[in-house]
């Protein structure tokens, strides 16, 4: 084995993290984390990262007993972990980069040589394929250029374990594809990797064995030849869960939205559809392909040349945020964190912020009215927060999502944008969200679901819509949508 | 419970400190001293809580205080017109100084993204400077730099008059607070401003207009920061060019001492009084006990950090 953790355990105030988790990983092995939020995922990869210490327990690197207290040790000791946000600085080079803190340096004052450093950071991008120039800056790379860059220099490291977390969560199916044939490579050239995602269709995919966590415990280790993904979620939930997309055919009702030839800048170009009651409208395509950008233009966002938005029957004119929610639209944007939410805010805040106006009068805020709102969504979308005070950034995410849920949900809108509406929530998280997303559909809210997670577009939604390049390539039915149509309209071979 | 009450621990207990080593400290009259001392730096502090709070800074207060009080002045002696209607026109003319500066650097920032620490600082020289260039203007002197002396007697009711034995200052700044506090704590302009300097991005896609906020914090503290500089020409009687240097640093000292941080989206203001007075009762005991102005400042720099330090431990923990 090139790593064994024995009976690892770790408690933080109050809070059992681990258990006497076990965990192995041979050379040339794909090994995947799984578990729900808070399960020990996260914690356990620190600890085998150098970045926290563990109460009890060994590691055991290819049979000999190592201690890991630092992430500096970690390096040293060839483990890498690439974490979500990749720790690259957007202002320097690719080479750089990937050099970072220890360039290779020549002459008596130990200054950089920078041509060494550039051309072994060509060979190694060669090596990887990795099709970039070395002097490029960071920040005009795209999230997933500047994971491979991440990955580049965990390799220049020398390393021999690659700590992967949520390694898709930012990523389209096309640039996934780019990273599993990285990863293929890597498993090609001996590196064991540790996997962790909530994406079990990746799992299938790519791992070679699953193990699976449980509340600071390990539930099984399975290899992916012998288990399927009904006992595998079983495992990760600890109950049967019934369906997964819980899909619900509707009779399709009057027009909500009408989208005609909406163009803003290079960014979207000429899109025209129709959103009707009663459906779940899903809008899909690779990193770039404009749907963020189209629901910030049809949310006021963004800058529109030309097209025409009829809503509710109504031309209407949406040049800001304000008015697209005076309107009845909502948007809950696909960063939570940074754009979504204010997470050193109290729920009761967050709930009622997008309309305050309910709550005012000659401008003060009735905290009484304020409160007892709050308390209402909170029961009604079983959002477990101890209180309506509790501020945001304390909770799971799968519960912040609810929280931005409510506050559209506070604003009476009818037209519900949700940009990414489950990336990096659970499973039990998901399906909670997808069942709330039905429950809006049946009060007559339109809705209008932005992913880039195919699974989830194809088992939640009544119509696709897929783009590419800043145009509509293709619109497919619930029933006639497979992975391959989807993925054949993102290319753009559906345009001319 | 510390995190709400731990700074009014401190200013009780700077407060017994200085009592035990001052006979004369905790006498009626030098409390009320104190407090009326308090006024200038603690009035303008409600602004630049809400200021700090966006997550800006106004570095042009102290300038702002001085060109204030020379054009009321300035205003107030001009001979053309009869007392009665000089000295409302006096005091307009005071305040709409304060609410310009604020408007003028407001519209850099909000409009035309200016970062905040830049757009002051410049408002903060060229108002030093209008300051000394005025008053030749109002036909004093031809010096610059000279003060403005010679003021209706009425007008010093403002600055030195008494009600119920109590300042006039103390009262206005305790009606700044209770108002500056319903508006942070309770109104929609206050739950705007802790939005966009939570996170300016998620509070645009709440429907709130950040510019507008913005430029209504920085005009709310220019305003603020006028009535401040109005007492004080009250209260001395003249309008002096040279008043209010490093009152900014004084007034985000009070705020940040308070508990608001500068990252923004954080804060209250009843924490900005406790800092006010915090400062305030540092310099007066110091005075009492026998310090050296040069040690106050020593002093003052480090309570500045150790309060910083507490919130930093009380955030981690």
């Amino acid at each position: 084995m090139l790593l064994s953790l024995k009976n690892i355990s770790k408690t933080y105030p109050g809070v059992k993290a681990l258990a006497g988790v076990d965990f192995d990983l041979a050379k040339g092995e794909v090994h995947a984390l799984v578990g729900e939020n808070g399960a020990g995922k996260s914690t356990l990869m620190r600890i085998l990262a150098g970045a926290e210490t563990r109460d009890e327990g060994e590691i055991f690197l290819e049979g000999t007993r190592v201690e890991i207290p630092s992430p500096l040790k970690a390096q040293e000791l060839g483990i890498s972990m690439i974490f979500q946000e990749f720790n690259l600085i957007p202002y320097l080079s690719v080479a750089e980069n990937i050099f970072l803190g220890r360039p290779p340096v020549k002459g008596l004052f130990k200054l950089v040589d920078w041509k060494t450093m550039r051309a072994r950071a060509r060979y190694l991008l060669e090596q990887l394929r990795i099709e970039l120039e070395v002097t490029d800056a960071i920040e005009n790379l795209s999230v997933a250029q500047q994971q491979m860059i991440a990955i580049a220099r965990a390799l220049s490291l020398r390393s021999r374990i690659l700590i992967m977390d949520e390694p898709s969560a930012t990523l389209t199916q096309f640039e996934l594809e780019n990273l599993f044939t990285l990863i293929r490579r890597l498993k090609g050239q001996g590196l064991g990797i540790v996997y962790i995602s909530h994406r079990l269709e990746e799992v299938f995919r790519i791992a070679d064995r699953v193990t699976v966590l449980r509340d600071a415990q390990r539930i099984g280790s399975h290899l992916i030849s012998q288990i399927n993904r009904h006992i595998l979620i079983r495992e990760m939930v600890g109950r049967e869960l019934t369906e997964e997309y819980p899909y619900q055919c509707r009779e399709k009702g009057p027009t909500v939205l009408i989208v005609q030839n909406l163009t803003s800048g290079t960014k979207l170009t000429d899109i025209s559809f129709t959103l009707y009651r009663n459906e779940i409208l899903g809008l899909t395509g690779l990193v770039g392909a404009g749907k963020t950008e189209l629901a910030r233009a049809i949310f006021g966002d963004l800058p529109r040349e030309r097209g025409e938005i009829i809503f509710n029957g109504k031309r209407v004119t949406i040049r800001s945020p304000a008015e697209a929610i005076r309107l009845g639209i909502g948007l809950v944007p696909e960063d939570r964190k940074r754009q979504g939410l204010l997470l050193g805010m109290k729920v009761r805040e967050n709930i009622s912020l997008a309309d305050l106006y309910q709550l005012t009068r000659l401008g003060i805020i009735n905290l009484v009215q304020e409160r007892s709102e709050a308390r209402k969504y909170i029961d009604y979308l079983k959002i477990k927060t101890p209180s309506t005070e509790q501020l945001i950034k304390n909770l799971s995410g799968g519960t912040q999502q609810k929280v931005a849920l409510a506050k559209w949900l506070f604003t009476r809108c009818r037209l519900l944008i949700l940009d990414e509406p489950t990336r990096g929530i659970d499973i039990g998280g998901k399906i909670e969200i997808y069942h709330l997303l039905n429950g809006l559909v049946d009060q007559g809210i339109g809705i209008i679901m932005i992913s880039s997670e195919l699974p989830e577009i194809l088992g939640m939604c009544d119509r696709i819509l897929v783009m590419s390049r800043g145009r509509l390539a293709g619109e497919l039915s619930h029933d006639e949508a497979t992975q391959e149509q989807i993925m054949y309209y993102a290319a753009g071979r559906g345009l001319n | 419970m510390f995190e709400k009450y731990g700074i009014i621990l401190a200013l009780a207990l700077e407060i017994i400190i200085f009592s035990l080593l001052s006979e004369n400290f905790f006498t009626a009259d030098n409390l009320l001293n104190v407090t009326n001392q308090a006024t200038f730096i603690a009035i303008i502090a409600v602004g630049m809580t809400f200021v700090i709070i966006s997550a800006g800074i106004d570095l042009s207060v102290g300038s702002v205080f001085a060109l204030v009080g020379i054009i009321t002045a300035g205003v107030l002696t001009l001979d053309i017109t009869p007392l009665w209607l000089r000295l409302p026109l006096a005091l307009l003319a005071g305040l709409a100084v304060g609410l310009c500066a604020g408007l003028f650097s407001g519209l850099m920032i909000s409009r035309f993204n200016v970062a905040p620490f830049i757009a002051t600082l410049a408002m903060m020289t060229i108002c030093r400077g209008l300051a000394s260039l005025s008053p030749p203007i109002f036909g004093h002197g031809l010096k610059i730099q000279s003060t403005i002396s010679g003021l209706p007697g009425a007008f010093g009711a403002i600055g030195k008059g008494h009600i119920l034995g109590i300042p006039a200052p103390v009262i206005v700044m305790v009606v700044v607070y209770v108002i500056g506090g319903v508006v942070l704590h309770q109104s929609r302009l206050g739950r705007y401003t802790y939005a966009i300097g939570g996170n300016e991005e998620a509070a645009r896609l709440s429907g709130i207009d950040v510019r507008r906020v913005k430029l209504l914090v920085y005009i709310l503290c220019g305003g603020l920061t006028a009535l401040s500089g109005i007492i004080l020409a009250s209260k001395m009687g003249v309008g002096d060019p040279k008043v209010g240097v490093l009152y900014e640093l004084d007034a985000i000292a009070a705020v940040v001492i308070g508990g608001t941080t500068l990252m923004g989206g954080r804060g209250s203001m009843l924490g900005t009084f406790i800092g006010a007075m915090i400062i305030q009762v540092l310099y007066n005991g110091l005075n009492l006990v026998g310090v050296s102005s040069f040690l106050q400042k020593v002093i003052i720099g480090i309570v500045i950090l150790a309060a910083v330090l507490i919130d930093q431990i009380k955030k981690k923990t």
